[in-house]
């Protein structure tokens, strides 16, 4: 079975994010980007099946600029087999991601679909589900632990109560939440093989999907300032403060 | 037209994330509907129709939405979105795991965990970890929204909407229920407690974490967790507090061990009032809290309980 990733070039997440001051956007400049954190997550899966003997190739994907595929090489050095840029300098919303990772799919009938849960720059942990909607398939999402079964997979997913155990027929969408793995780190050896590993071009063109913006975004601002207060100088002085503030 | 709200419940009780909900519907567009879907779900739905500002309830009661998976509830929802030009849920996890289909499947972009309705087309949302604030607006057409529940107050009681049974709509049974394991507590919510208590990789261990139950019961908290606390397997996976976790805005937030990552500030920054506990003076969390105590926690922690227990909390 083949075993679908699409990764996500993203601010690195240790980076503080400054907002613009003509409420623009974000600086961009000479930011360190990374893969998004959950499709290492993701990728990790995806390879361990691999190594597990159940799948039997990881494509991965990426949607962005040329720089995109540095993001899919990392992922190509954690043990994925072959990756597909589709390539676009422009902004992407989830539901145009979702569209082309639907025509990927279409074209390369993977029989399991890892996506993260979430895109730590848009925060909008919808792709997974959009793209599960778009082809009809079942979810499992927020994934804390998987067992794929021959046609079947059993996805523990982390709810806000707990843990929820779903089984869902293949082919199948599931998104990755923190506990799922620890993602590896890609060894020299493998960082040099994975040079050699083909990464195939495309665009939102070739694959038929119209990727103009459906939201017009009015400004990027920064958010309420909070101001840091006192240092107090033990327990008394703090529960003394905090009844004056009427919340305990 | 109107705007449909979907009910946050457990089949026996309706949560308070569906007010705030509809809070949010009624400045999108009126009037307000709520589904409630489930399995012997009655009683939520009389109590849906007690929220004041809600016109009509429906009421799917069916063994496919017992546990609200999202394909069934796909397709529920799609019978059905003709009649509304805005469908919302709180951004829990039921929400974040339906919406985004129904929104595909509309042909329509999602909007994400809004904290402002600034006109029904336009919209605040976080992104980048709450370090930034997009206004966007949305398109005309069909709106599909989920919200952050601690942006928005909840909408009172005092309702009489009529319920109106409707019937499930066919489901292709490629997902199924196995299993659960929910933390029991007798504590509030995380998302709605007046006051939270949560603890980091500072405690050390499970055993020390319990350490915060006594200050808990005293002030009647909820318990939340860092990251790193979970994934140490202190607490389980819905204690965390965060980015990726919950967001919550309490009265008042007690950080003990905990650094203050931006991840970590993301889900608590808008709370009232912010004390960290923490031995390291340089720590990130001193920046965003009010009262700052620099120590130990194994000293002070048993020393609040004390001092707590002299001033009469129990
Ligand atoms: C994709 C992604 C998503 C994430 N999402 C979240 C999220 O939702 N929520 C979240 O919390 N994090 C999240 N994180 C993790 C985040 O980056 C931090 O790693 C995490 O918040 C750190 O947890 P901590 O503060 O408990 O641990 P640490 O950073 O290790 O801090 C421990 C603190 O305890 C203090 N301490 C230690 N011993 C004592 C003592 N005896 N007395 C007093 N103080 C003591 C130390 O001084 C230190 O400041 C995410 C990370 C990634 C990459
Ligand atoms: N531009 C992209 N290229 C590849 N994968 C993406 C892209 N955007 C989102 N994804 C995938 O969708 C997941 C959820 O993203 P989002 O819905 O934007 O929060 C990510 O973790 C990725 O797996």
């Amino acid at each position: 079975m083949k075993v679908l990733v699409p990764v996500k070039r993203v601010i690195d997440y240790n980076v503080k994010v400054r907002v613009k001051a003509d409420q623009s956007g974000v600086d961009l400049a000479n930011v360190k980007m990374s893969m998004n954190p959950f499709d290492e997550i993701a990728v990790e899966e995806a390879v361990r099946l691999k190594e597990k003997g159940k799948a039997t190739e990881v494509v991965i994907v990426s949607i962005g600029p040329q720089q995109a595929s540095e993001t899919i090489r990392t992922a190509l050095a954690m043990g994925g087999d072959r990756g597909i840029l589709v390539k676009t300098d422009q902004m992407v919303e989830p539901l145009a991601v979702a569209k082309i990772l639907k025509a990927i799919v279409d074209a390369e009938q993977p029989g399991f679909v890892i996506t993260g849960k979430q895109a730590i720059d848009d925060d909008a942990n919808q792709v997974g589900q959009m793209l599960a909607a778009l082809l009809g398939w079942p979810q499992g999402t927020f994934a804390h632990s998987l067992e794929l079964a021959d046609g079947s997979a059993r996805i523990t997913r982390e709810i806000d109560g707990g843990l929820q155990t779903i089984e869902v027929k293949l082919p199948a969408v599931m998104t990755t939440d923190l506990r799922l793995n620890e993602p590896r780190y890609a060894s020299l050896p493998n960082i040099m093989k994975a040079k050699k590993k083909p990464i195939e071009e495309k665009s939102p063109a070739d694959l038929g999907v119209d990727i103009t913006p459906r939201f017009k975004v009015l400004k990027i601002s920064e958010p309420p300032k909070r101001n840091s207060g006192v240092k107090v100088s033990g327990v008394p002085e703090l529960l003394d403060k905090l009844k004056a503030d009427g919340v305990i | 037209m109107a705007s449909l709200v979907i009910a946050e419940h457990d089949n026996a009780s309706l949560k308070d994330a569906t007010h705030k909900t509809v809070t949010a519907a009624a400045q999108v567009s009126t009037p307000v509907h709520v589904l409630v879907a489930g399995e012997n779900c009655a009683a939520v739905a009389e109590a849906a129709a007690r929220i004041a500002g809600v016109e009509k309830v429906l009421l799917a009661d069916a063994p496919s939405y017992a546990r609200q998976l999202a394909e069934p509830m796909e397709a529920l929802l799609l019978s059905i979105t003709d009649k509304y030009d805005a469908i919302l849920a709180p951004a829990t996890t039921t929400g974040k795991n339906i919406l985004p289909r129904v929104a595909a499947r509309l042909d329509v972009g999602q909007i994400s965990e809004i904290l402002k309705v600034i006109s029904p087309d336009t919209f605040e949302r976080p992104i980048y970890a709450g370090n930034a604030i997009e206004t966007l607006r949305a398109p005309e057409g069909k709106k599909v929204i989920t919200i952050r529940i601690t942006a928005f107050a909840a909408a009172g009681e005092g309702g009489r909407a009529t319920i109106e049974q409707i019937v499930a709509a066919s489901d292709a049974g490629h997902s199924k229920f196995a299993g659960e394991a929910l933390s029991k507590s007798e504590r509030p919510e995380l998302t709605s407690a007046k006051v939270v208590i949560s603890g980091g990789r500072g405690l050390g261990s499970a055993e020390n974490f319990k350490l915060l139950d006594s200050i808990a019961d005293k002030l009647h908290a909820a318990v939340g967790a860092s990251r790193a606390a979970v994934d140490a397997g202190y607490v389980p996976n819905d204690y965390q507090v965060g980015q990726t976790g919950k967001a919550v805005a309490p009265d008042l937030y007690i950080a003990v061990g905990i650094s203050g990552a931006i991840q970590h500030l993301a889900g608590m920054k808008d709370s009232r009032k912010i004390v960290a506990i923490n031995k390291d003076e340089e720590a990130p969390i001193f920046q965003v809290a009010d009262y700052g105590l620099v120590g130990d926690l194994f000293k002070i922690i048993p020393e609040l309980d004390e001092e707590l227990s002299k001033r009469g909390y129990k």
